[in-house]
């Protein structure tokens, strides 16, 4: 038995050029980073701040950063493939062997999906959803931390999976036979599984944090149904995270177990049964898309309701459609394998399910639209991203009611047709939305406005790039081409492919446009100084600090009377003669002390994973009893909390009630 | 609860902290140890599923009513059940503060813990001698791995009452000790009620056919 | 410390509770006996021949429902109360995961299954790989 498992020199990939090319860059950025810090002196600083913080909106801007790197890797990954495929037509092979180009389409949607959509939108949940809900922290501050941690470590080990051995050529979802050992016999099925299931502990105890947060702590006064639509839209999301992850991990447990022990879950022999995998799997992946969209959905309630100046249209139509929604997304899960088999009263079910469901969100798009109107719309970079949505994603869940009915559904299953129709709705819906979210609440994160003209520019031609990019693919689909294709015999396809890379660099530039904005924004943040804490004249309570706002978040927990309880707050305010006096009595207030249990924690899951990977059984037993004994410090730690004296609370509200009377 | 008071803004029938602001800590943990617990019933059921596909995929290979015997199961059932009722008075133990009590129904249930594992463990060492190994077919299989993945919670939890008494010994009954107690309880409770679901589903339905 | 003395067992505390303990121990007693006789039935349905057949496996199920029923009331103290919505709304929820995913796999496995080649040809399939 070797002392390293399966691991030896021949891991590291020295005759394929490109690999070692991309994983010499990315060594060079993060030990760059890491000389950086080191060089400035900031590590006692980072720790103290950011790595051992329990705080929501730390952890929150912590899991945005995460994603936003993940966007520039998963984005490599479509550049790399939009140019094989132009390169690649008649006898051509392009410049990626299958072997290659199977890895890239794999690890582009394992890391678009897990490590940038999930990660932003719960970044963006932990940030503002306990402001909104008017307290101070979630219900597990601690857990919080340790669900960063746990995320971070899959997707460290996705990205040493670049350097050393190789990823899934799977796709990303992986379907046995083809992941089984005697076809993956490889370390890349390993690595996507022990990635996913160690970030997918991460979701999961967010989600029971969030349920936990939004149901058992809100400010006094604030029903259910005077909550943020935000907030509403968090819960829907996180019970969906809570019901749906938990199959996702019996899933890859049993193909775990398959491919280690030998097992016959998914197996062609021993009576196993492939289909089995296909089925739980979307069990759990139709509910994953309602997570992502879900708190998209919420972002463009605020969003349009803020810069339109009038509530939002149809409350209680829009809670009762979300809620609909996170029902109805575990009774449509079949439309993901129409064709793999079922009969016509199977298929049919489904279908009919998966028109249904397109309801409710046709509800929002109507109440959105009746939010603007009869207002005053100010076109801020939010409300742009935001009208871009409206139109994008009709037309991508236009294309989802066409593919769920069965019939059209045989013709265009894994055609380019169907690959057109999720990125449309992931990037019109979702993606567009955390973009609105980004540019909506990172002044209240970071105390300064992004520059307008740069967001403007970045929205444009991401709008364009989409479109040029993808529509293309929709006629590609319908003349018959598959996805996933490294190579293919139909000239015919190549001038839509090549329209189709011209619009992935229109998204390039996009991206480069945001990376200027960001360097730009810091340059000139003086400029651009958020002084109030209510840059956007916001209804609900987030806009009721300083930027960004202080650890405890508010001095004392606000009274809420009504829906878009801060507006209700101002016109109160402003409608009386006089400015209330301040005679807020200023009490010490604890918060959760600062713990190095997520990033221990985060450590000794990445040994573990790479070493299930690897077969190296001591470390990986090492590597669990490492993690039991972190828990184990956790649980006989003394202090939980520290407490932050009155008068520093006192001196930083009264700085920001002087700051708004100027 | 009426849809007219879901639509009245004022009254909330569902929750009554909404006048008071966050709900106290003992409660907030609970409830959120409550979700957890359906989050690994939800495991769970994917993989009762896999089993209830998988149940006749017997491969040639020996079947469920081949394997089992009623009576290791039942005595597993009674260890299992006495278990909880002995949590049930850890618990009451607990509420009284009182420490002996405490530590002597913990022992119980402890040893009824290891009683259950220990027939199991038994009963898997049988079926590998007989051939009947999780490699031999999709069944066994998935057999292994419900009745497997219940007999490691029951492990876990066994490992986390024994801290729990090392911290009822160390730092007493404080809050945190009890809010901890409290989730272990309901823990053990639920492993009891997967257990209902296996023992009827795998081995009494599961020996007829 | 935290600020509540509860973690401190005092006589008066004790005394206090003594008829909360009781009837603590009742519940949990009454919930053991229950479940004894439930499951004794169970293994009894389970194998004797005086019941019609195709009919045991439903009352089996039945019968686990009950025992699931009894650990929820008497040993997890599930009740309908206003502080305890939020319990049931999410054990209902859960639920409802739970016989989707179960009843949903099995129909839509069965209908695969069924539209799939016959096995033995299958097998034959296999031994020629």
């Amino acid at each position: 038995m070797n002392i390293l498992g399966k691991l030896s020199w021949s891991a590291i990939p020295i005759s394929e050029p490109e690999d070692m090319i991309a994983s010499g860059l990315m060594i060079l950025a993060a030990v760059g980073v890491l000389v950086w810090v080191t060089v400035k002196g900031r590590w006692p600083y980072l720790w103290q701040e950011w790595l051992t913080s329990v705080d929501h909106k730390r952890i929150g801007v912590m899991y945005c950063i995460l994603a936003l790197l993940m966007l520039l890797r998963g984005f490599v990954d479509a550049i790399m493939m939009r140019a094989q495929q132009v390169m690649a037509a008649g006898g051509a092979q392009g410049y990626l062997p299958p072997q290659h180009y199977d890895q890239i389409f794999s690890a582009h949607g394992t890391i678009m999906i897990f490590f940038m959509a999930m990660p932003f939108i719960i970044g963006l949940m932990n940030f503002a959803v306990p402001l909104q809900l008017g307290i101070r922290d979630v219900a597990f501050p601690t857990l919080n931390s340790v669900s960063l941690g746990l995320t971070a470590s899959g997707i460290l080990l996705t990205n040493i999976s670049l350097v050393v051995g190789e990823f899934a050529k799977t796709g990303w979802v992986a379907y046995p036979p083809l992941s089984e050992l005697r076809f993956s016999p490889g370390v890349g099925v390993d690595y996507y599984l022990w990635a996913l299931q160690i970030s997918g502990v991460g979701t999961l105890l967010t989600g029971i944090n969030f349920v936990t947060t939004i149901l058992k702590m809100r400010a006094p006064g604030m029903s259910y149904m005077r909550m943020p639509v935000f907030c509403w839209t968090a819960l829907a999301t996180n019970l969906l995270i809570v019901a749906a992850f938990p199959i996702l991990t019996a899933t890859f447990a049993m193909l775990l177990l398959d491919r280690y022990l030998g097992f016959h879950f998914f197996t062609n022999s021993g009576q196993g049964n492939p289909m089995m995998y296909v089925n739980l799997f979307w069990a759990w992946g139709h509910p994953e898309v309602y997570i992502l969209i879900l708190p998209a959905f919420g972002i463009f309630s605020e969003v349009f309701a803020t810069f339109s100046g009038k509530p939002l249209f149809g409350y209680r139509s829009i809670v009762a459609a979300t809620m609909a929604i996170c029902v109805f997304s575990f009774l449509v899960w079949l439309h993901h394998f129409f064709t793999m088999g079922a009969g016509a009263d199977v298929n049919g079910f489904f279908g009919i399910m998966t028109m249904i469901i397109a309801v409710p969100t046709g509800v929002k798009i109507f109440n959105w639209l009746f939010t603007m109107f009869g207002g005053r719309v100010r076109f801020t970079v939010p409300v742009l991203w935001s009208l871009g949505f409206m139109v994008t994603f009709v037309i991508g869940g236009m294309t989802g009611v066409l593919l769920a009915v069965p019939p059209a559904d045989f013709q265009l299953h894994n055609s380019l047709f169907l690959v057109a129709h999720f990125h449309n709705v992931l990037i019109g819906g979702l993606f567009f939305g955390v973009m609105a979210g980004y540019n909506y609440w990172f002044p209240k994160a970071f105390g300064f406005t992004l520059s307008e003209r740069w967001g403007k520019a970045a929205f444009w031609c991401w709008l364009v790039g989409f479109y040029v990019a993808f529509m293309p693919l929709y006629a590609l689909g319908l003349m018959g081409m598959t996805r996933r294709l490294q190579h293919y015999d139909n000239a015919a396809w190549q001038p839509l492919l090549i329209v189709a890379a011209a619009g992935a660099l229109i998204v390039l530039c996009g991206i480069i446009c945001q990376i200027i904005q960001l360097i730009v924004s810091i340059r000139e943040r003086d400029e651009h100084r958020d002084k109030t804490g209510d840059p956007w004249n916001g209804r609900t309570l987030e806009w009721a600090t300083p930027s960004p706002p202080p650890a405890w978040n508010f001095p004392a927990l606000p009274r809420v009377e009504g829906k878009d309880a801060f507006w209700t707050e101002k016109r109160r305010i402003r409608g009386s003669s006089t400015e209330e006096p301040t005679s807020l009595r200023y009490e010490p207030i604890e918060v959760p002390k600062n713990s190095a249990t997520g990033f221990v924690t985060a450590f000794f899951a990445v040994l573990t994973g790479f070493a299930l990977i690897w077969h190296i059984w001591w470390m990986a037993m090492l590597g669990l009893v490492g993690a039991f004994i972190t828990i184990l410090a956790f649980a006989w730690r003394e202090r939980a909390e520290i407490e932050i004296p009155a008068a520093l609370i006192e001196r930083v509200d009264r700085a920001y009630r002087e700051a708004l009377s100027r | 609860m009426t849809m007219a008071a879901l639509y009245d803004e004022a009254a909330d029938p569902l929750l009554d902290t909404a006048a008071d602001g966050p709900a106290p800590k003992a409660i907030v943990v609970a409830y959120g140890f409550w979700i957890f617990l359906l989050s690994d019933i939800v495991m769970f059921s994917a993989i009762f599923a896999t089993y209830a596909v998988l149940a006749h995929a017997t491969a040639g290979g020996p079947s469920g009513a081949q394997l089992f015997n009623e009576t290791r199961v039942l005595v597993e059932t009674g260890c299992l059940l006495l278990s909880s009722y002995t949590c049930g008075l850890m618990s009451l133990g607990i509420e009284a503060r009182h420490r002996v009590a405490t530590y002597c129904a913990a022992a119980v249930t402890f040893a009824l813990g290891v009683a259950f594992l220990a027939v199991e463990l038994s009963e898997f060492a049988g079926m590998v001698a007989r051939g009947a190994t999780p490699e031999r077919s999709a069944f066994l299989s998935a057999f292994f791995t419900l009745v497997g993945c219940h007999g490691l919670h029951v492990t876990f939890g066994l490992l986390w009452l024994a801290v729990m008494m090392a911290q009822v010994v160390t730092k007493g009954f404080r809050d945190t000790v009890l809010r901890r107690l409290f989730c272990f309880s309901l823990f053990w409770h639920a492993l009891d009620i997967i257990w209902v679901g296996i023992f009827t589903v795998v081995y009494l339905i599961g020996a007829r056919s | 410390m935290s600020a509540q003395t509860r973690g401190n067992s005092s006589d008066s505390v004790q005394g206090v509770n003594r008829k909360a303990l009781r009837f603590g121990f009742f519940v949990y007693t009454v919930g053991l006996l229950l479940a004894i006789i439930l499951t004794a039935t169970s293994f009894w349905a389970a194998s004797t021949p005086l019941l019609w057949a195709p009919g045991v496996s439903l009352g089996l199920a039945v019968l686990a429902v009950a025992q699931m029923g009894v650990h929820l009331v008497f040993f997890i103290h599930i009740t309908t109360g206003p502080d305890n919505t939020n319990n049931v709304l999410a054990l209902a929820f859960g639920l409802m995961v739970v016989t989707l995913v179960v009843a949903g796999s099995l129909w839509i496995m069965a209908n695969l299954n069924a539209n799939m080649m016959p096995s033995t040809d299958l097998m034959n399939l296999h031994t020629q790989y």
